[in-house]
């Protein structure tokens, strides 16, 4: 049995990502929001699963659909929005926008805008990890359509030939841009493309919070023990569209209904029974989810914008020299 | 005469090269999209590319020929090279030129080079289409132009078209060139439009434009940078300035003579280029002129590009990022003590 503290914060967590996601698309839609939106309608289960067995500070890397793993690794909301909103007190002073949240501090290595840029940026901090006698755990977050990409490939056998204890967490939503996932796998689970660097691999349903969490747990153990890589895929569906303003045609009404009736939030809420949460602690984790997302959005709106100079600050290499 | 958007003469320039020669092809991902889910709704072409530029061409050629592939740039970038050389006109869509990175390789040392390093007996008449640019708050990793990591890299040749007539003049000639060429496509550019004719002949690679005449300075301004030198032309002209500005269009070949005989004319130059500046090509273009017609210069050659910072998203630094017709017509009458 979980304890209630975990309980509270798997809870506040999934409904703080469905509600901020709701929220940022509704902007975007209504008034506009800078840049590109890619979001997370769907992912809530596998951000929080995940997370809720990673400690504070241990290693991940995400990619430009990211606000869910953002908030799942406790980063501050206000500097969420701030940074989505290109404000100065954003989360990376308004240079990396959307696409690229991320905090050093909570063990981000980045959100990374080119697919299967982050799997080896993980093994390197792993690397580390492994050398330093180190005890935080490194995993890489990606996408279906990144296990075509070389760079998922070649981080994947290095991984295993080298020993390193790493996950390599992939979120098989159906989607890859507007190309189904069914379409482009070569092989008939995806997690079969693992057996090509003879690496342990576990499926799960990517919907269940709970499930992603027990199966997360038992690999980050597993993976320390033998000292190896390993490969989860999780399953779940792209509610959202490839970003906002997808018209998602290529996404069937059934397909849609029928991946509705497992949708993560929903799962949770008909699952809280079983975790003795009763009807009044959901409505307190949405209420105080709610509130939290709503002073974020008052927060990003009252925030002032960078000046057009501070772009110039932290490149290492002045260029051209100042002169006097 | 038909008025085309940069996106519809692309889309033009396309559709004519694949019905005027059965082996140009094209590939790249969801440039029809859809994929797996053809039918639903009619969905044949759910995309034609991120910004919808190939759209119609799967309904109308099919999947043999427009093919969609998955995110393996490296893979069909190669494939692409080993289809030009056996027989294919492939085109290619990167993207974002951002994405050069993962697939670079296959550009740098195989399609450049096959033509010199086996001995001249093939060659690879491949394109690479891909998008450019700042100005759509899309952050450091789908921003840049990278125009001179190209340029660099003898055997490749690079384009980089600025209104709807050029960019379809420039892609049917791309596409018939029997060299690699790097066809850069500006985001911000795509929706302008301009006077089209339906039966525009191939524009050879390696000749410019003089975009405006005048007498007093010469901007060199690539790609978007002309929508900013005609602005401050505009502008000049209540200084009495009289700018004339050059369009290269193309990088590799280009048009030196074009640069140089209007340097000599006005003897000052001003460049305006969306990149980098280091090894930019306005520093590549600034040192030809300062070799080339040194006797002629007035002043020294100015640059004007983006700071030496990745692309930042928030609007107001990227705002200050990109060049603006101020900063030409402030240099302009710096120059010429206005
Ligand atoms: C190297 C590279 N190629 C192409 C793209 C454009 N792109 C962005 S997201 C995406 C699809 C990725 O799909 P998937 O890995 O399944 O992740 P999801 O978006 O479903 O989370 C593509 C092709 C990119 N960002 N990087
Ligand atoms: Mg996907």
């Amino acid at each position: 049995m979980l304890d209630k503290n975990k309980l509270d914060w798997i809870y506040n967590k999934l409904f703080t990502i469905r509600f901020f996601e709701e929220r940022i698309k509704k902007i975007a839609k209504e008034k506009s929001v800078p840049g590109y939106l890619h979001t997370c309608i769907g992912s809530e289960a596998i951000c929080v699963g995940v997370m809720a067995a990673l400690n504070k500070d241990d290693w991940i890397s995400s990619t430009y659909r990211n606000h869910g793993h953002a908030i799942a690794k406790d980063c501050n909301l206000n500097q969420i929005t701030s940074e989505i909103y290109g404000r100065s007190t954003g989360i990376c002073k308004g240079r990396g926008g959307s696409m690229h949240i991320s905090d050093f501090d909570r063990g981000m290595l980045g959100s990374f805008g080119i697919v299967a840029a982050g799997p080896p940026v993980v093994l390197g901090a792993a690397l580390q990890e492994k050398i330093n006698n180190g005890s935080k755990n490194s995993v890489s977050f990606f996408g279906d359509g990144a296990i075509h990409n070389g760079a998922f490939h070649e981080a994947a056998g290095l991984a295993k030939l080298w020993n390193i204890p790493m996950l390599f967490v992939c979120e098989n939503n159906g989607y890859a841009e507007a190309t189904a996932t069914d379409w482009h796998l070569n092989t008939k689970e995806l997690s079969d493309i693992s057996k090509a660097y003879d690496m342990i691999a576990y499926s799960g349903n990517g919907n269940d919070v709970f499930e992603v969490f027990n199966l997360t747990n038992k690999a980050l153990k597993e993976s320390r023990n033998k000292q190896t890589p390993i490969f989860l895929e999780f399953k779940n569906y792209r509610f959202s569209g490839q970003y906002e303003g997808d018209t998602q045609l290529y996404q069937p009404e059934e397909e849609i209904e029928n991946a509705k009736k497992n949708d993560p939030i929903k799962l949770a809420i008909d699952n809280a029974k079983n975790h003795n949460l009763t009807k009044d602690d959901i409505e307190k984790y949405k209420k105080n989810a709610l509130d939290t997302v709503n002073s974020a959005f008052d927060f990003a709106d009252t925030q002032p914008w960078p000046k057009g100079e501070d772009a110039l600050e932290e490149v290492y290499v002045n260029y051209p020299r100042e002169v006097n | 005469m038909p008025i085309k958007t940069v996106k519809e003469a692309i889309n033009d320039a396309l559709v004519q090269s694949f019905e005027n020669d059965k082996n140009v092809i094209l590939m790249g991902e969801d440039i029809a999209g859809g994929k797996g889910r053809e039918q639903y709704r009619g969905t044949q072409d759910a995309w034609g590319g991120p910004f919808g530029v190939t759209q119609g061409l799967f309904t109308k050629f099919g999947g043999e020929r427009v093919r969609d592939t998955t995110i393996a740039e490296a893979g069909f970038f190669g494939a692409a090279v080993g289809a030009a050389m056996t027989g294919l006109r492939p085109i290619v869509e990167l993207m974002y030129v951002d994405f050069a990175g993962v697939c670079f390789d296959q550009m740098m040392n195989q399609a450049a080079k096959v033509r010199y390093m086996f001995g001249g007996k093939q060659k690879v008449p491949m394109v690479v289409r891909t998008v450019v640019g700042a100005g759509f708050r899309a952050g450091s990793e789908h921003s840049q132009t990278l125009y001179s990591l190209y340029t660099h890299i003898p055997g490749l040749k690079v384009v980089a078209p600025y209104d709807a007539y050029d960019a379809k003049g420039l892609l049917l000639s791309s596409i018939q060139d029997d060299d690699p060429v790097i066809f850069m496509e500006h985001k911000r550019l795509y929706m302008t439009s301009c006077e089209v004719p339906d039966d525009l002949k191939p524009i050879p690679l390696g000749k410019g434009k003089i975009r405006k005449n005048g007498s007093d300075v010469t901007i060199v301004a690539i790609q978007r940078m002309n929508l900013f030198a005609e602005e401050a032309a505009k502008e000049l002209e209540n200084n009495n300035i009289s700018c004339e500005i050059i369009d290269p269009r193309s990088y590799s070949p280009l048009d030196e003579d074009l640069i140089y005989t209007s340097v000599k004319k006005t003897g000052r130059v001003i460049i305006v280029d969306e990149s980098n500046p280091k090894c930019s090509l306005a520093s590549e273009i600034s040192s030809l002129i300062s070799e080339n017609c040194f006797s002629d210069l007035k002043s020294g050659v100015i640059k004007i590009t983006a700071p030496h910072t990745p692309v930042p998203f928030s609007p107001p630094m990227e705002d200050f990022y990109i060049p603006s017709s101020k900063k030409i017509g402030n240099a302009a009458k710096e120059l010429l003590n206005a």
